[in-house]
């Protein structure tokens, strides 16, 4: 379809035709530059690229025909809100925009300045009128993952229907106890928005159905430690990214095809980058569509990312869902449980995530880690100072960058990757 | 066979052409808004096999058509390499260039450990000093000596340049002797610089490149701060803006032999 049959679509979801017009054109170029321009890139790729070229067309007339259905549009922010119980209710789940510098003034009416780039992000898409995504939703759903998106909500709910779920900061007992009764909160605030109940049968179906994603990504992470890389990272980060709007038993059928393909391509012994190009593992804050500023300045270096340690990454996928679960309440416990294994920066102490990059970076036997914290994101820059005296101490090198979505330091960037790679190698 | 180092930064570009590990050749230029005609008159009359290109304009370089082909390595690997050649008993790196800072540790073969580089602002940087040094309506090569003439150095807290300029005028407002500001602007560097070399964690002996180390008063303040007396665990060379050509000649001279 062109653009022009999603005019009306778009029209009545009250977007800002001309500045979005103008947002979908650097975005195409963005991602001709960034994607379409690597060499020997896998045929199971074309899906992510129609995936991608369709993100604000057919992926919203799916959502739009649902919506017709009566199912419920759910967007949120941040892996901690479990999308097993908006599948369980037939409401469809998606990520939201909040990777690209939009609306950033507009923002700054809501937010101050010193607030990171995915924030501002998210508050700009929404008053400059950018994201279908954002104005087909019928809940969104946020978490107290940070000061700035707690304090951010608060002046969102006056712009967009909000929903907040406490993630609570601590592992104890009573922090579990408040996360169960948060996951039941919520659970209450979709039944009474869809009309329909949770049962013990629909939630064993949608836990099965996110683990089975889950597992695909398992398993293409794995795929992906082969030597040398048969993917490149940016098309992994991309597929990371696809996950969180694309409908999940689609995407989980899709990333399965790809990788038979990539089993294929490691048998042949064929890469994407020479067997000897240096191998980058990123850590720390999560990268949103489409922001792929510094996995392309690191690949364009001559490295491959073998691992994404990132809510967009192995963070999101790395625990399942127990699902020997019979009643509804050994569910919701088992997925509690899962969900207090997320090791986000927000938590203290957090010293499994230290453990867990530790582990991730001797096991994908890479060169360096180069751990990526947005400006102002106070969690990511405060570990990112633990993340390299335990890779030091380990034996690892690592090199801490900040950045935001502007494009007005990727020199320095270059220069401190391209000097990062020059000494791990 | 010739090997040509070249060197663009911001402020100037340098060239070094080796032969059998020997500097047979050193010119310098300023880079303008025109570095590319700027660097073909320096090589005018230069004859190379190979060329290792560094700093900002390292691209720029290997898409000339120059008639040998031009590898390129950052400016922090050329200082490193160049540094290390001219005092191999070093083991920090400190470079203040045009637009840059940046601090270095050296592992005893001479390969570089840990770097720390300024972010986006040029704070502490060369363009910094020029930019002060207008204040004071003397010439940049000039105002470290004057700053000498201080000796009761008000605090200038502003990291950003234009800022500090403001703090400046306020300074002389308020009647400092305009010597004893420039010597706080000098310290303001000094003392973000030390930040940054405590950061790669500062081991004597130190070498301080680029063409800040021209200024005596960088020399003096940078030794107070760090600890590291000059000439014998503070090594300054005596052209210390042509380190990153040097160090990018020595990688031509290695990849050849390799």
């Amino acid at each position: 379809m062109t653009q022009e049959a999603y005019r009306e679509m778009w029209e009545n979801l009250n977007l800002d035709i001309a500045a979005h017009d103008g947002l979908l054109g650097v975005l195409g170029k963005f991602y001709g530059d960034i994607y379409m321009s690597q060499k020997g890139r896998l045929q199971g790729m074309e899906y992510l690229d129609f995936v991608l070229s369709e993100v604000h067309g057919l992926r919203i007339k799916e959502l739009q025909d649902a919506k017709a259905q009566g199912r419920k549009i759910i967007g949120t922010f941040c892996v901690f809100v479990p999308e097993e119980l908006a599948l369980a209710v037939d409401a469809v789940q998606v990520g939201l925009c909040a990777g690209a510098d939009a609306g950033k003034e507009a923002a700054e009416t809501l937010v101050p300045r010193n607030t990171c780039a995915l924030i501002k992000s998210f508050i700009g898409f929404k008053l400059a009128r950018l994201c279908p995504y954002t104005e087909s939703c019928d809940l969104i759903v946020g978490e107290t993952t940070c000061d700035g998106k707690k304090k951010a909500y608060e002046a969102f709910s006056e712009h967009a229907p909000m929903y907040v779920m406490e993630v609570p900061q601590t592992k104890t007992e009573s922090a579990r106890a408040l996360w169960k009764a948060e996951v039941l909160r919520y659970m209450a605030r979709l039944e009474e928005l869809t009309g329909r109940k949770v049962t013990a049968e629909k939630l064993a179906e949608a836990i099965k159905t996110v683990n089975a994603r889950r597992r695909a990504l398992q398993r293409l992470n794995r795929l992906r430690a082969a030597v040398p890389a048969p993917i490149s990272g940016r098309d992994v980060l991309l597929i990371n990214q696809v996950s969180f709007y694309d409908d999940p038993i689609r995407f989980t059928a899709s990333i399965n095809t790809l990788c038979d393909q990539l089993e294929e391509r490691i048998t042949a012994g064929e890469g994407v980058a020479p067997k000897d190009a240096p191998r980058v593992m990123l850590s720390g804050c999560p990268m949103a569509v489409p922001n792929w500023k510094l996995p392309y300045v690191i690949e364009s270096s001559g490295a491959v990312i073998v691992g994404e340690e990132s809510c967009i990454g192995t963070r999101n996928t790395r625990d399942l869902t127990d699902e020997s679960g019979q009643t509804l309440e050994e569910m919701i416990d088992a997925l509690c449980e899962r969900y207090m294994k997320i090791d986000c920066a927000c938590f203290t102490p957090n010293a499994e995530r230290l453990d867990n990059v530790e582990t991730m970076a001797k096991d994908l036997k890479v060169d360096g880690v180069i751990q990526y914290a947005l400006m102002f994101c106070q969690p990511y820059a405060h570990e990112g100072i633990k993340v390299e005296k335990r890779l030091t101490a380990g034996g690892v090198p690592s090199m801490s960058l900040e950045t935001d979505y502007s494009m007005e330091d990727i020199e320095q960037l270059k220069t401190r990757v391209e000097a990062f790679l020059e000494t791990v190698k | 066979m010739t090997v040509l180092g070249i060197d663009i930064g911001s402020r100037s570009i340098e060239v070094v052409a080796m032969d059998q590990g020997k500097v047979v050749e050193k010119r310098q230029a300023p880079t303008t808004f025109n570095p590319v005609a700027q660097l073909l008159a320096l090589l005018d009359g230069l004859d190379a096999g190979l060329a290792v290109a560094t700093g900002y304009g390292r691209k720029l370089v290997q898409d000339l058509d120059l008639g040998f082909p031009v590898e390129t390595i950052t400016e922090i690997k050329a200082h490193g390499l160049g540094a290390h050649h001219l005092f191999p008993a070093g083991r920090t790196v400190l470079d203040i260039g045009g637009q840059d800072t940046k601090a270095l540790s050296l592992l005893p073969s001479g390969r570089v450990g840990k770097f720390e580089m300024n972010d986006r602002c040029a704070a502490g940087t060369g363009k910094f000093l020029e930019y002060t040094a207008q204040i004071f309506q003397i010439p940049v090569r000039d105002f470290g000596a004057y700053a000498l003439g201080g000796d009761k150095p008000p605090i200038i807290n502003s990291m950003c340049t234009v800022f500090a300029e403001t703090e400046a005028t306020s300074l002389m407002a308020q009647g400092v002797r305009p010597e004893n500001i420039a010597l706080g602007l000098h310290l303001s560097i000094a003392r973000r610089t030390a930040n940054m070399l405590s950061r790669v964690g500062l081991v004597l002996p130190l070498i301080f490149v680029g063409g800040v180390a021209h200024n005596p008063c960088m020399r003096q303040l940078l030794s107070e701060q760090t600890g590291a007396v000059i000439g014998e665990t503070l090594f300054i060379p005596e052209e210390p803006d042509m380190t990153g050509a040097l160090g990018a000649a020595l990688w031509g001279e290695s990849l050849e032999a390799s």
